[in-house]
């Protein structure tokens, strides 16, 4: 592994001061998508600025009918919350099933959404359920921030400090995992909100989407039925040694049905 | 790149080491330390064979790098146990051995780890909740029918 210097800050703006003023920069949260990258050399930053020691990135607060999550919340901290439990089961839920009990200890919000893998899990809530992205700058909505594959809205040195995400009326998550990794190799993101109904799948193609048709047809009526007959296009989709893309196009009507009788 | 200096808890003891930031845990503890209990059977972060506990949350040592352990209490399946010579076991590795839960033994430190750390979140854990737990932790040899009788009766609940 390339060498690198090591940045400790305690505050956002330390942190951003710190990849400023750093030749190829990189933010560590819990290293569950970097360090395997720098082990195999595909990432090779010249400094690292941890995030383990911003207070301000931690907890998680229920607040105005929404449930705002820091961004250095770890997966296992989401699982076991008390306030996303009431609020967002299905989040809970979702946080639960990202890898495996070690990779939930150290993996973060704020790192998934920023690392934007395409079979990762926490796109398809933030999309399904309508969240917005707090950065150090501003405020990002989740359908204009996930913009391809390994891709985002955010800039070069942009620090995303929490997720904001609204109570859904209901929702639930049903994925197709792979065997080994746990990745989704199709996630289905269903929610019935105030604005109306959202699905949002990963893991099909390069970024999360939504499913159009499917939104109204359960708009009409909140059964899985409803679904029955929408064919997703194979077109844009993945195809690999997992799945193939029509496979993957026709999990995704699978994922979205059980997710909906879940809902129930 | 200058070494940096790090202190953390050691299996019960404070040490105080100078490491490359690009150091891995499991290096860290492999080579710096000889603690050769930690395994690597991957370079995926997959298999589980180097899981440790640093601040009480079991973690991939391969998948952390050293300097992220400062000041941390760090747990190596050489300091489970008292260190007495003929001691007595850790309740875990004492299910382990009552239960047939090892083969070959290359899996076990990490197996080990991790079930203390699900046992102490989850004192009577159900099959399922085991078995999902030990996701993160691969065994060639077992078929890991054993392993999880070891789990639950590591956790206290039944045998
Ligand atoms: C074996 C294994 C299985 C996995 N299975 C799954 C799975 O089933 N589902 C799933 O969704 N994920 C899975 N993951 C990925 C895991 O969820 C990672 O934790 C996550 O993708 C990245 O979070 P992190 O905190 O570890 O980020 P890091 O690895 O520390 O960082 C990832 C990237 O995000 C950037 N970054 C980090 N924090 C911020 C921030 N606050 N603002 C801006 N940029 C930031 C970093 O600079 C880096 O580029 C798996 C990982 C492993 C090793
Ligand atoms: S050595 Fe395989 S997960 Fe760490
Ligand atoms: S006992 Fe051999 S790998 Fe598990």
């Amino acid at each position: 592994m390339q060498p690198f210097q090591i940045h400790r800050p305690s505050s956002v703006a330390e942190a951003l001061a710190a990849l400023r003023g750093a030749g190829e920069g990189k933010l560590l949260a819990g290293g569950q998508s970097l360090i395997p990258v720098m082990k195999l050399d595909l990432a090779e930053p010249t400094d690292l600025v941890s995030l383990a020691g911003i207070d301000a990135l931690r907890g998680i607060r229920s607040e105005g009918g929404r449930v705002v999550i820091g961004a250095a919340v770890s997966h296992a901290e989401v699982e076991a919350s008390p306030d996303v439990a009431a609020a967002i089961p299905a989040l809970a839920r979702l946080a639960g099933a990202i890898g495996d009990a070690q990779v939930r200890n150290r993996g973060t919000l704020g790192g998934s959404v920023a690392h934007a893998d395409p079979a990762a899990d926490y796109p398809a809530a933030l999309v399904g359920l309508g969240a917005t992205v707090v950065t150090d700058r501003r405020e990002i909505g989740a359908d204009s921030f996930f913009t391809g594959l390994f891709e985002t809205a955010l800039v070069e040195d942009e620090i995303v400090t929490a997720v904001s995400f609204p109570v859904p009326e209901r929702a639930a998550y049903a994925k197709f995992p792979n065997p080994a990794s746990k990745f989704a190799i199709v996630g289905v993101m269903v929610a019935a909100t105030g604005q109306g109904v959202r699905v949002a799948v990963t893991g099909a193609g390069p970024s999360v989407f939504r499913v159009a048709e499917m939104e109204s047809a359960l708009a009409d009526g909140f059964r899985p039925e409803a679904l029955d007959g929408i064919a997703v296009s194979s077109d844009e989709l993945f195809g690999d040694g997992d799945a193939s893309a029509e496979y993957r196009a026709h999990l995704v009507g699978v994922m979205a049905r059980r997710a909906v009788a879940e809902c129930a | 790149m200058p070494t940096i200096a790090l202190t953390l808890t050691l299996n019960g003891k404070q040490v105080s080491a100078e490491v490359e930031p690009n150091t891995l845990l499991v290096d860290f503890l492999r080579e710096g330390r000889g603690l050769t209990g930690t395994h690597v059977g991957c370079d995926t972060s997959q298999c589980g064979a180097c899981v440790v506990l640093a601040g009480g949350r079991s973690v991939k040592s391969c998948t952390m790098f050293a300097f992220e352990t400062e000041g941390l209490e760090v747990v190596t399946i050489e300091g489970l146990a008292p260190a007495v010579v003929g001691g007595e076991l850790h309740p875990m590795q004492a299910a382990f051995r009552e239960h047939h839960g090892l083969q070959c033994g290359f899996c076990t430190p990490g197996m080990v780890l991790s079930a203390v750390d699900l046992v102490r979140r989850h004192p009577n854990p159900d099959e399922a909740q085991v078995r999902h737990w030990l996701e993160g932790n691969i065994c060639r040899c077992t078929g890991y029918h054993n392993i999880v009788k070891a789990v639950q009766a590591g956790g206290g609940g039944g045998s």
